[in-house]
């Protein structure tokens, strides 16, 4: 049939085939026959002939070849799914003679413009990998070069590649570290499981134990000598963050570094997910890797998967077993969620009784307790004696219930059911060997039952027992031992040992009774079948009954036999499991599986996290890197004069070595005109901020020179150390923010210390480099915003009422600027970026300093990520305080907010002493709308009603889209979704730098490179609801232009619309 | 990740088998078989088994063993998940996920699993995409194919994969545009001897069955949604929105999903809708035992309840039972000792009750065992913790579509002992 013309005749054939593939019957002979249809135009047959051939390729390899053209055409395809299928079914055929054509495919694939098919493409080289594994290195390349994909289609099936091929490589995943973290929550839920476990075991090499405080506290008595040990690694390894505190300083409190904040952060909400797997990873995230106050949040995840089926039911208890040994309390709440139901299988049920027990506390025993008494009721008689031993274990590790327990036990030896009886035997020989003074009654009992109980561990329980205290039942033990020589030949080999050792004891200690006894027994075992007891016999004998020979042990029989024996202890079988990680197969079997990677320990010292950076490519058009790249050169020229004029300065953060040798370099000419040179530089820069923020210079020594900026202004601004301080502490804010909240104070703090101590120039040449490198981003925004600040105060005429640095700064600014338009005569370029940086980030006042009687207070909305919560925009204040006293316990109260809305408070300001201004960010959730926060803001001894209303251009984040993704969202968001307008283009604004500008500064958007030169392309998300933001404005003759805004959100859409056009037309 | 995978069936015979890698030998089910031999009862076979060379993974749904074969560590819960991904797919597409359906339809069932993974790691789950990929089987559709010759794998690309919202069919159309959601909720409780709550939890889902055309976005807002404690969502659910307002915001996947599972904390006390009085004794020495079970409403809002049945497993000593109903019907499997008892609806004026006798095996002593009862039971248009929806929107698209609530409360794992 296969030979027919007709598809029909031909489907139905392959149908048959894959049917006989399928109940696992040989159909191999068919080959010949099934290739040649690999070209077929049916859909369906060429799918399944793609079944048969990768099920039968390995075992005709030669055959198989003939099918690999139609694939390698397939790979050429313009359409994308064909292209990804062909390279699917190519990189399944297992024949090693095609692995450089494999290779060669997925190269070209991992670059191709689908993500799709560079999905297949990472899915296709653990493939090739498992075929070829020399081709490793050119795989590892790949990976690495997929690992920086952006789209989220790729991650998952990227990092699964990585695990399989390469998982010891882990400096690759350095670079896209917060990326994976960011893209997380989109990726399809199988690669978010595989790209949690593998950060789970990055994020451990590369981050501080949160609880080492706590175990540091633990420790007790060693805690002054480790604590101080401590501090200094500490210090080392974050040397590019603290400084080395003074001596007499305590230990620094642990902080966590912000990247592994934002792995926790993130993963999150995949609690909430619908895949058990998802959530167990984020659990065994969290236990691995989160403080010790926050894992509590996994454990009602957990008990949800408890809903489960029952063999998600058996994976998650086994892994709530081992987290109860360790955090008992997590579980506590929960403990009602975990009692047995009848109809729980018997391993789901020994499992839930293992959760139980560990979570028995002397609050819970007694509810426990009377769990396990129903639970003994059970038909389950596999799970009764489980429960019996979680008895057991309850006494042992609770005082308080043990007699109880034994009680409840010994009431157990009445039970009918012989395996019931026996378990408890057992157990209660356990307990009984914890104190066995008091409980002779209860031997006397069980000895009474060896005449009824059968089972032969519960026998020689007993008899151990017996043996062991024959003194407190010094008439019974003798009748027991005569009744079991009676039977000893029929006993089981447990029990004759046991029985032996009975008459052993008894001899030792009852020896006139005995004796004969003793001997039979002895008899009877010389000739037993098994040679262990053979040998216990002889061995007994020699030891025990005097002879002439009999050596120097004898003497110490007694000793021997009837040392105090400690107690056992009763332990749960997941004790030490924990050393797997959790959710892991290893962890389930308790032993090693194939490819498991071990969980590495917290490292002593966090590696240096600056390895994370990301270094973002360029977007810049060519001619702007060209000019940037100019003033680079020049910069660099003028490099040595710089570095004469400040000595050895270094970076910001160690001003005051500057501030020191700046009083004796008053403002003479040479820093006039290195000032205005950084001004240039810097207004250059501004101008293309948003492209600039994302471009990320690689020469060390340009960033070093903007770092000095602020000095260098702070310098000529006269200024005292004092103020270098303030400025400092602003700067150090901002990076601060910009990470993490909690680092806030303890920098601010080891950072005045370190100023202090001044040992800054004494650090070696490399950690000022780190440092440069660390403080590049955030210095930034200082200086802008020192400039914004001068500026506005120009348009103030009001007399600066105290010696305030702003009138200086004034001065000096507007001089820099008539400095700097002499300077860009020649470039045109920079001619309408001299006011872009207080236009980029334009200040609103919040409050007056005459409504204020002194305090005056200004926003401007920082664009930078508000790092606590992603859905918030960051505002960023300045409060100054103008009056003559000091202003205390400045916050915000009373917030008045749209529903929906929410606010994150700043941080409240103790102390803001008089003329001093300080700086403080605030998180507004403002839901996408211009509705205006009100709040109010209140100092020691007044409230001042505010609020700070958004322009829409604020309400949005810049993405960044390449052209392809730009042009298939606009696609989708036709329609309504889409506003368009004319306008004529202001006779300032017509070439595309300027309109950027414009655009740029009107709206938080980024550029989307464009092959066109007369588009010009934004992007951007809405902070709250990620609402998709897209713009386009296409300029024509004469100064015409069509601006396009596509957004989900219409009222948003128009809004941009409107404050876009006043920026081009104005 | 997964090597292959085995479907085998209660009579232990391997009837489909599929290796995404190299071929893994039918011999390495004989470890799956010695632990099922080890095992009393099926679902005592342990999920995961170490053999030398591989680990199986098992999970058992409609009486048949999905056996995935893995060689290297991988967190197991990824491929009991997957696995139970496949059973659900399965019974998606046949209605029913049986011996006999996948046989029918093994070349379908092969499709989909080539679909489903690609070297082991989880390619297409989503049912939405799936069925772009290969149209289901209907009854209309195999008599059109075995007439045309035309087939049930989709002529068209599968787009859906490449989109945004990957669990939503690309232009989907409708006549009638209509929208159905379904609150189910779940008592799940064990009750003791004296008829006092020992646990009591409610679990809620709810059910989508939502047809609309193009690219609709809904948001669904409760009238109380402080009661849900433990929340999880289909993937298309904005995490962020309700995390802020508390509604639920999403572009749904075309037909049946489940949108939102819930779990209402134990802290809220549950309305326990029935009761049961019971006595249920052996006297030492005869052969016989009494049975007395009496059900009754309790805590109903006024509503019925309906489709009660009663089960229980009776001691192994029981060898018969002779009991009359008040009304409905029972039966006894002397085999199992399973005893159950259809009651149907609970009338508050004429209690339903089964009264009779037990009869034991001569000789034998009385069982020290209690058996436990299993209620289920439903009540329509009730959601028993309260929840409400408040509204449904749609925005992105010009119709008016059809809506539809409906609410259930069921008994989950309701438990008496006595």
């Amino acid at each position: 049939m296969l030979d027919s013309n007709k598809d029909s005749l031909k489907l139905e054939a392959m149908k048959r085939i894959v049917a006989m593939i399928a109940r696992g019957k040989n159909a191999s002979d068919l080959f010949p026959a099934v290739v040649k249809n690999v070209a077929c135009k049916n859909i369906e047959v060429k799918k399944l002939v793609y079944v048969y051939l990768v099920r039968y390729a390995e075992e005709q390899q030669d055959l198989a070849l003939l099918s690999i053209s139609t694939f390698q055409r397939g790979l050429k395809d313009p359409n994308q799914l064909i292209r990804a299928s062909a390279l699917r079914v190519l990189s399944s055929i297992r024949v090693t003679i095609i692995v450089p054509i494999m290779m060669l495919a997925i190269k070209e694939a991992a670059s191709d413009m689908s993500p799709y098919v560079r999905k297949t493409a990472a899915h296709a080289i653990p493939k090739l990998y498992s075929l070829d594994p020399e081709q490793k290195d050119q795989l590892i390349e790949v990976i690495e070069k997929l690992l920086a994909d952006k789209t989220t289609l790729v991650a998952g099936s990227v990092v699964m590649a990585f695990e399989e091929v390469c998982p010891e490589r882990i400096e690759l995943i350095h670079k896209n570290y917060r990326k994976l973290c960011n893209l997380l929550i989109d990726v399809e839920e199988w690669g978010q499981v595989v790209i949690i476990n593998m950060l789970t075991r990055y994020a451990r090499t590369q981050f501080l134990n949160p609880n080492m405080n706590e175990s540091l506290l633990e420790e007790g008595n060693d805690k002054a000598f480790y604590g101080s040990d401590d501090d200094e690694d500490e210090e080392e390894d974050e040397k590019d963050k603290k400084a080395e505190a003074p001596a007499m300083a305590k230990r620094k409190p642990y902080v966590m570094d912000p990247d592994h904040r934002l792995l926790l952060r993130n993963t999150k909400p995949l609690l909430q997910s619908r895949n058990a797997a998802v959530v167990m990873a984020v659990a065994q995230l969290y236990f691995h890797l989160a403080p010790k106050a926050e894992v509590g949040v996994i454990a009602k995840a957990l008990v949800r998967l408890l809903r489960s089926h029952s063999e998600v039911q058996y994976v998650v208890l086994q892994n709530v077993a081992t987290m109860t040994i360790k955090r008992r309390g997590m579980f506590e709440p929960y403990l009602k969620s975990f009692y047995i139901r009848s109809t729980d299988p018997t391993q789901i049920k020994v499992l839930k009784l293992e959760v139980l027990t560990n979570l028995a506390n002397e609050t819970n025993i007694s509810t426990i307790l009377r769990e396990f008494q129903t639970y003994i009721k059970s038909m389950d008689k596999d799970f009764v004696a489980a429960t019996i031993q979680a008895i057991g274990r309850c006494a042992t590790n609770i005082g308080e219930v043990r007699d109880t327990c034994l009680n409840g036990l010994v009431q157990l030896l009445s039970n009918r059911d012989e395996l019931v009886v026996a378990e408890s035997v057992v157990v209660i020989k356990k307990l009984l060997q914890m104190q066995p003074e008091k409980h002779s009654d209860i031997i006397k009992h069980m000895a009474k039952l060896t005449d009824n109980i059968q089972v032969p561990m519960a026998r020689a329980s007993i008899l151990w027992l017996i043996g062991e205290y024959c003194e407190h039942v010094p008439k019974i033990a003798p009748d027991v031992l005569r009744k079991m020589a009676k039977s000893f030949t029929n006993e089981e080999d447990i029990v004759k040992l046991q029985i032996i050792n009975l008459a052993a004891k008894l001899y030792l200690t009852n020896s006139k009774q005995t004796k004969l006894l003793t001997q039979y027994v002895l008899n009877l075992a010389k000739y037993d079948q098994n040679y262990d007891i053979r040998d216990r016999a002889r061995f007994i004998r020699q030891l025990i009954v005097p002879t002439e020979k009999s050596g120097a042990l004898s003497k110490y029989a007694k000793k021997l036999f009837l040392a105090l024996k400690p107690a056992p202890i009763l332990e749960s079988p997941f004790k030490d499991r924990d050393h797997f990680q959790l959710g892991s197969l290893s962890h389930l079997l308790n032993a090693k599986a194939g490819g498991y990677q071990e969980l590495p320990d917290w490292p002593e010292a966090a590696p240096d996290p600056s390895v994370r950076n990301v270094e973002v490519k360029d977007s810049v058009p060519e001619w702007t890197k060209c000019s940037s790249r100019e003033k680079r050169k020049e910069k660099k020229v003028e490099k040595p004069f710089y570095s004469d004029s400040e000595g050895e300065s270094g970076p910001t953060e160690s001003a005051d070595s500057e501030s020191d040798s700046a009083s004796g370099l008053e403002s003479g000419s040479g820093i006039e005109e290195s000032g205005s040179g950084s001004e240039s530089e810097e207004s250059e820069e501004g101008s293309e901020s948003e492209e600039e923020e994302e471009e990320e210079e690689k020469d060390k020594k340009k960033k070093k020179k903007e770092l000095k900026k602020p000095v260098q202004e702070s310098e000529s601004e006269q200024s005292s150390e004092e103020e270098v301080r303030k400025h400092e502490r602003k700067n150090k804010q901002r990076k601060s923010d910009s990470e993490s909240e909690s680092d806030e104070e303890d920098d601010s703090e080891s950072e005045s210390s370190r100023s202090e101590s001044e040992d800054s120039e004494s650090e070696t040449e490399v950690k000022k480099k780190k440092k440069a490198a660390e403080s590049k981003p955030p210095s930034k925004p200082v200086k802008k915003e020192k400039k914004e600040m001068s500026l506005l105060d120009l348009d103030d005429f009001e007399p600066a009422p105290s010696p305030q640095v702003t009138p200086v700064n004034t001065f000096l600014s507007s001089s820099l600027v008539t400095d700097l338009e002499g300077l860009s005569l020649s470039d045109t370029v920079l001619s309408p970026a001299t006011t872009s940086p207080c236009s980029a980030l334009k200040s609103y006042e919040l409050l007056h300093r005459i409504t204020g009687e002194g305090l005056c207070v200004e926003y401007c909305f920082s664009r930078q990520p508000f790092s606590p919560d992603g859905n918030m925009v960051a505002v960023q204040m300045q409060v100054t305080n103008n009056s003559t006293s000091d202003t205390k316990n400045l916050h915000m109260e009373d917030v008045k907010l749209q529903s929906g809305m929410r606010v994150k408070e700043f941080p409240e300001i103790e102390l803001l002493p008089a003329g001093e201004s300080a700086t403080a960010v605030m998180g507004i959730d403002f839901c996408d709308s211009t509705q205006a926060a009100n709040f109010q803001l209140c100092t020691h001894t007044r409230k001042f009603f505010v609020s700070i209303q958004p322009p829409v251009g604020e309400l949005m984040r810049p993405v960044f889209l390449t052209e392809n993704e730009f042009k298939k969202e606009q696609g989708q968001l036709m329609g309504m979704n889409e506003i368009t307008e004319k306008l004529t283009l202001d006779a300032k604004c017509r070439n595309e730098h300027a309109i950027v500008q414009s655009v740029i500064t009107a709206a938080n958007l980024s550029r989307v490179p464009c092959g066109s030169d007369r588009e010009c392309r934004f992007a951007g998300r809405t902070v709250t609801s990620g609402s998709l933001v897209l713009a386009t404005v296409a300029s024509k003759e004469e100064g015409a232009a069509q601006l396009t805004v596509n957004c989900e959100k219409m009222v948003i859409g128009t809004m941009l619309v409107k404050d876009i056009l006043l920026a081009l037309t104005q | 990740m997964i090597h292959s995978l085995f479907l085998i069936n209660a009579s232990g015979d391997i009837f489909l088998e599929k290796h995404w890698k190299s071929v893994v030998s039918r011999s390495v089910c004989d470890y799956f078989f010695e632990a099922q031999e080890r095992a009393t009862e099926p679902e005592n076979v342990p999920p995961v088994i170490p053999t030398p060379h591989h680990y199986l993974i098992s999970v058992l749904r409609h009486r048949i063993y999905f056996v995935a074969v893995i060689q290297s560590e991988v967190p197991p819960l990824f491929v009991i998940e997957f696995l139970h991904r496949v059973v659900d797919t399965f019974q998606d597409y046949f209605g029913v996920c049986t011996e006999a359906a996948i046989k029918d339809n093994v070349v379908v069932v092969y499709e989909l699993l080539e679909e489903m993974l690609d070297n082991g790691f989880p390619l297409a789950t989503e049912s939405n995409i799936l069925k772009e990929l290969i149209k289901p089987p209907t009854i209309l559709r195999t008599m059109v194919n075995t007439i045309t010759g035309s087939t049930n794998v989709g002529e068209q690309l599968p787009t859906g994969q490449l989109s945004v919202v990957p669990w939503r069919r690309t232009g989907v159309k409708y006549t009638n545009n209509e929208a159905y959601f379904d609150v189910v909720e779940e008592i799940d409780a064990i009750i003791d001897k004296s008829g006092s709550t020992i646990t009591a939890e409610i679990q809620g889902v709810i059910d989508a069955c939502v047809k609309l055309t193009g690219m609709p976005d809904l948001t669904l807002s409760f009238m109380n949604p402080r009661l849900l404690d433990d929340v999880s969502f289909h993937p298309c659910v904005r995490f962020k929105r309700w995390e802020a307002e508390r509604i639920l915001s999403f572009i749904p996947p075309d037909g049946n999903f489940r949108l939102l599972s819930y779990h209402v904390s134990s802290q809220n006390l549950v309305a326990i809708p029935v009761y049961v009085k019971h006595n249920i004794t052996f006297r030492e020495g005869s052969s016989q035992g009494r049975f007395d079970l009496t059900l009754g409403p309790k805590q109903t809002m006024g509503k019925s309840v309906e489709s009660v049945l009663v089960s229980s497993q009776l001691p192994r000593g029981v060898l018969n039972a002779n009991l009359n109903p008040s009304q409905g019907t029972y039966t006894f499997d002397p085999v199992t000792k399973m005893l159950s008892w259809e009651v149907g609806k609970i009338n508050p004026q004429k209690l339903p009750s089964l009264k009779g006798t037990m009869s034991l095996q001569a000789g034998a002593s009385k069982p020290d065992e209690n058996p436990t009862i299993n209620i289920q039971l439903k009540i329509q248009q009730m959601a028993i913790s309260g929840l409400k929806v408040n509204r449904l929107d749609m925005y992105g698209e010009k119709y008016k579509p059809f809506k539809g609530i409906k609410y259930m409360t069921k008994a989950g794992k309701f438990q008496v002992r006595t």
